[in-house]
This record gives structure tokens, C-alpha cells and sequence, in this order.
């Protein structure tokens, strides 16, 4: 058949989905289940729960701005990865993927949609972190807390880049693995088997230095990051977040849908 | 349009799908025929890009599906029912199908209406739908973007007899209207009712292909007698095509031919007419009992007992 001959396509049929309404997509997916709602919902709840904890048991003193936003980090650290290997696994576990590939068959699209969804999720949190804090440091200062608001430009910019990291690695694992469950368990055990191995083979000490994420991300939590942190933290993302998120996307190009 | 050429699809040293060509022409209903595991479902993803086929090639509207750059408007695709989110509703389902392929959302309504989901149905999660309820959700989502073609695996599955009439005639309707219709059964009745062509595959291979019409006239002949085997015997010693039928042994000549053969050996037959009565069913199952038969060999070709040789020739 030549091409001559080829049926014209409907316009409609001719525009492709664009990367932002692919994206708009993939965000409605994130919220439109009762499983995607609660994990957003837990996250927002154990921001505020800490936030309360702080006020009822920390000493006034420490009642500060920085000091209430800085504690919800971790809890939802440990939640967007979460989050991120859901939003890549459930298609293949609830078979979505079936459905998502055949109406955007260039896989590579949704995967991009995908990460920069994670993306805003990662930013929505740093907002509902900012919140918490915002309201914890109010009532701290009404009930005899410091209440002081002071809180370094640079140390927002390390919050930012320790939550996008984060639901990146786990969106990373999701990819690479395709499986839910063994990519939560591999994500959640992987710091511990570190710290393990770490102490137990010394050698593998320095290496865990330059590879062990949980460490590398500690100067996070600081206004200050030397060079040589910030190298470390550079090695240990390549290896563990850049590196699974293109060997993933290949796997899912190449893997069959059924 | 679709168009397929040459596909084949390995799974390491098992073959899915071997040298599978034919084409389905808009205005028409194609049944894709053939019993489970005979290789429609990997045909199928193959069309749509979900499976890359190892040899072959295989367009819509003449370009590779995965070169649609909306693919949804122009192939409606039903390959797993099964395969929606348990946990969204029915509305919401299309609702995000309607978003990705740039479809106002009203015609979200449209749709369930067309297939018969009520609204209290479409307010549903996904897991408390009934699998008949499912491929009507599925059917939606095909036609969700007003395609030209559509590329159906088994819908009829878990319809109810009302549900089964009702899906022909939105074929028949669709393809009546300009649309291209590809659809897959492994129960014959389902596809004879609606389909102007039939591509019948079994063992992988296509076993047989052409207009229904021809298909099911036939010039075969339909013997049985009381002593089977010696019927058969003395078929084949009178060098008569043969194969095993529900009814009777399906032979490849006329009449004449055959009750002389039997005379010859001194059977008595109990029945002696042209095959075509027996519809499609026979066929069916002559044909896919000679894939399962000759799939050993080198070079299997189906020795045309009961159907005319098809428009293209069977490989």
C-alpha cells in the first residue's frame, strides 16, 4: 500500500496528547482512588500530628518556625517514595497500563507525565509542611513559645531538593522493579542493609560515605552544604536515582503489555 | 483500515504467532475466530502496539499504531475488560480516557448511555461491576473517541443473551456507517451472526480466511455411517481428503465421489449430504483440529475438505 492511499486521520486524531495535559492526567490518577486519596491524606496528618507533638512536649524555646518544619521532613520523606512507586506500579498491578499504553503508545510520554506529577506532589508537600509550621508557630507563640519565624532561604532549597529527591528514588525503584510490593521492600530495606553491611565489612565504610543516601542527605536538614557534600549527595542520586529511572524506562519501552 | 502482514511472535523457542497476514476493510465486521490459546489476544496487542511482534508488520489507518499520534481517536481498543483501575468509578475511568485524548467530557455521558451503564452504574467502583458490566465499560471506553476502527478481544464475554444481541447490532452499526470492525471469539455463533469476514486462526497460524458467505458454503460433503473407521478407511483409500467432523466425517469432494467410494468398500452410510448445512461450527472445528493436526509438520496447508480455498491464498 502506498502512502497516496493511506486514509487521511480525523484532526483530532492528528494532535497528540501535549506533556501538560498528559500531566493533568496523571494527577487526577494520583487523587481519584480511595488508596491515592489516604496516602495524601496520611501525609498531610502526620505533618500536623508531629507539628502537635512539638507543641505539647517541646521545650518553648525551641518552639520556632524552622524547628516545626524541619521534623515533618522525615515522616513524609519516608511517604512520598511511597507514593512514587504507587503511581508507577499500580498500572501494572491494577493492569491500567493495558488501557494508558494504547491510548499514549509512545510509553515515554506518560513516564515523563508521571515524574513531573511527582514532582508537584513532592512541591504540594513543602507547602503543607510550610502550613503546619505557619499554624504550629502561631499558636507557639500565643501560648508562651518562641514563635520565632526565621528560616534560611537555602535551607528551603535543601527541604525542596530532599522531597523531589525523594518521591524521585521511589518513582526510581517502581520503574526499575514494576512490582509494588517488592519495590516498597527493596526502597525500605536498602538503608538498613547499608548500615548493616557498613559496619560490618569495613572497606565498604568510604563507599557507603559516597553511596549510602540516608547519610548523603543528611546536610539537608542544614543552611550550610560544603562541596564535598553536595558531591557525595551528586554520586549517591546517580546511583540510586538516576540510574534506576533509565534502566526502568528502558524495561518499561521494551516490556510487553498484556 | 487495518492491515497486517507477516506477524510473528516468539517466546523463545514457543511461536505465539506465525506468519499471520490479513486485512480488514472499513464498512466490514471481520471474526477473528479460533480457539483459546490459538494466538488472537497476541495478535491483537501486536496491532496496538503492546506487544512488539518479533517478525511483521501491522498498521491502522496506515500507519504503525504506535505512530498514531492520538491513537484514540482513531482505534477504539477493548483487549481486557478486566484491565480498569478496582478502585475508580466507571464515570471517572473514561473520565481520565476522555482527558488523555482531548475529548470534552460530556461525551463521557454519551458513551455510558450508549452502552446501556445508568448512572447509578457509572457512580460505581470498578470492582463491584459484573463482568458483563465491564466489557460494557470497556466498549465505552472504545468508542469514547469517535474512532474509525475498532479492535475488540473477546466482548461479548460475560454478556447476557440480551446483552450479546444488543453488541451486534452496534457492530453491525458501526461498520454499516463506514467503520472498520475487528472482533475475537472462540465461540462461533457469536461471530457468525454479525461478521461479514472471517480470519480463522488456530496452533498460531491462519487456517483459513475469506467472506462468511464463502466460508460457509462450502463444497465439502457430510458421510457418516455406523462403521466410522471403515468409512474412513475406504475414504482415504480412495484418496479423499477426510477429517474428523462433530456430525460425520467432513470430505472434500462431492457426493457422487464419496457414496461411491463407500459402495466400493461395501459401507452402508446413514447419511450422505453437502457439508455447507453444518455452518460455521463445522468448519471451525475442522479447521482447527487440522491446525492442532498438521502444526508438527514442516509446511502445514490446510487440505480444503470442507471450505473453497480463500480469496488469499492459506499459507
Amino acid at each position: 500500500m502506498t502512502t497516496a492511499t493511506a486514509p487521511e486521520l480525523t484532526r483530532s486524531a492528528q494532535h497528540r496528547p501535549s506533556l501538560a495535559r498528559l500531566t493533568g492526567v496523571e494527577l487526577r490518577k494520583l487523587v481519584d482512588t480511595r488508596a491515592g486519596r489516604w496516602l495524601l491524606f496520611t501525609i498531610g496528618l502526620v505533618t500536623a500530628g508531629i507539628a502537635t507533638l512539638q507543641l505539647l512536649y517541646a521545650p518553648d524555646a525551641e518552639q520556632t518556625f524552622v524547628n516545626f518544619f524541619l521534623p515533618s521532613l522525615l515522616p513524609v520523606g519516608l511517604l512520598l517514595p511511597v507514593l512514587g512507586i504507587l503511581s508507577i506500579t499500580s498500572e501494572w498491578s491494577q493492569r491500567t497500563a493495558l488501557t494508558t499504553f494504547a491510548l499514549v503508545p509512545r510509553r515515554e510520554r506518560v513516564i515523563i507525565a508521571k515524574l513531573a506529577t511527582l514532582v508537584v506532589a513532592a512541591l504540594a508537600s513543602l507547602l503543607a509542611s510550610f502550613a503546619v509550621a505557619a499554624v504550629a508557630t502561631l499558636v507557639a507563640g500565643a501560648t508562651g513559645g518562641a514563635g520565632s519565624w526565621r528560616i534560611e532561604g537555602t535551607l528551603i532549597l535543601h527541604a525542596t531538593v530532599f522531597q523531589v529527591a525523594n518521591v524521585l528514588l521511589g518513582a526510581g525503584f517502581g520503574l526499575l522493579l514494576l512490582n509494588t510490593p517488592l519495590a516498597i521492600v527493596t526502597y525500605l530495606v536498602l538503608p538498613n542493609a547499608w548500615a548493616i553491611v557498613g559496619e560490618l565489612v569495613r572497606p565498604l565504610r568510604r563507599a557507603a560515605e559516597w553511596l549510602d543516601v540516608g547519610r548523603t542527605m543528611e546536610p539537608l536538614f542544614t543552611p550550610e552544604i560544603t562541596a564535598g557534600q553536595w558531591g557525595r549527595l551528586g554520586v549517591s542520586l546517580l546511583v540510586w536515582l538516576v540510574v534506576p529511572l533509565l534502566a526502568g524506562l528502558v524495561r518499561t519501552m521494551r516490556r510487553e503489555v498484556t | 483500515m487495518i492491515e497486517v502482514a507477516q506477524l510473528t511472535k516468539r517466546y523463545g523457542r514457543h511461536t505465539a504467532v506465525e506468519d499471520v497476514s490479513f486485512r480488514c476493510e472499513p464498512g466490514t465486521v471481520t471474526g477473528f475466530l479460533g480457539p483459546n490459546g490459538a494466538g488472537k489476544s497476541t495478535t491483537m496487542r501486536m496491532i496496538c502496539g503492546l506487544t512488539p511482534p518479533t517478525t511483521g508488520t501491522a498498521t491502522v489507518a496506515g500507519r504503525p499504531y504506535r505512530q498514531l499520534p492520538n491513537p484514540g481517536r482513531t482505534v477504539g481498543v477493548l483487549l481486557d475488560a478486566s484491565a480498569q483501575h478496582a478502585g475508580r468509578t466507571g464515570r471517572e475511568a473514561l473520565t481520565v480516557a476522555a482527558a488523555t485524548m482531548g475529548v470534552d467530557r460530556r461525551t463521557v455521558g454519551a458513551v455510558l448511555d450508549r452502552v446501556g451503564l445508568n448512572a447509578a452504574a457509572a457512580k460505581r467502583r470498578v470492582r463491584a461491576y459484573s463482568l458483563g458490566m465491564r466489557q460494557r465499560l470497556g466498549l465505552a471506553h472504545a468508542l469514547l473517541g469517535d474512532p474509525q476502527v475498532l479492535v475488540l478481544d473477546e466482548p461479548a464475554n460475560g454478556l447476557d443473551p440480551e446483552g450479546i444481541f444488543w453488541m451486534r447490532g452496534l457492530l453491525r452499526d458501526f461498520a454499516d456507517r463506514g467503520g472498520t470492525v475487528l472482533l475475537s471469539s472462540h465461540l462461533l455463533r457469536e461471530v457468525e451472526a454479525v461478521a461479514d469476514r472471517l480470519v480463522v486462526i488456530g496452533g498460531g497460524r491462519i487456517v483459513a480466511q475469506g467472506d462468511k458467505d464463502e466460508l460457509l458454503a462450502g463444497d465439502g460433503t457430510l458421510v457418516r455411517a455406523r462403521d466410522r473407521a471403515a468409512l474412513r478407511g475406504a475414504l482415504e483409500r480412495a484418496g479423499l481428503p477426510v477429517s474428523e467432523g462433530t456430525a460425520g466425517l467432513i470430505v472434500g469432494a462431492d457426493t457422487d465421489a464419496v457414496g461411491e467410494a463407500a459402495l466400493a468398500a461395501g459401507v452402508a452410510l446413514t447419511e450422505l449430504r453437502p457439508a455447507g448445512g453444518g455452518g460455521l461450527e463445522q468448519l471451525f472445528l475442522t479447521l482447527t483440529a487440522q491446525a492442532d493436526n498438521t502444526a508438527a509438520a514442516a509446511h502445514p496447508t490446510v487440505s480444503g475438505a470442507t471450505v473453497r480455498p480463500t480469496e488469499e491464498p492459506v499459507r
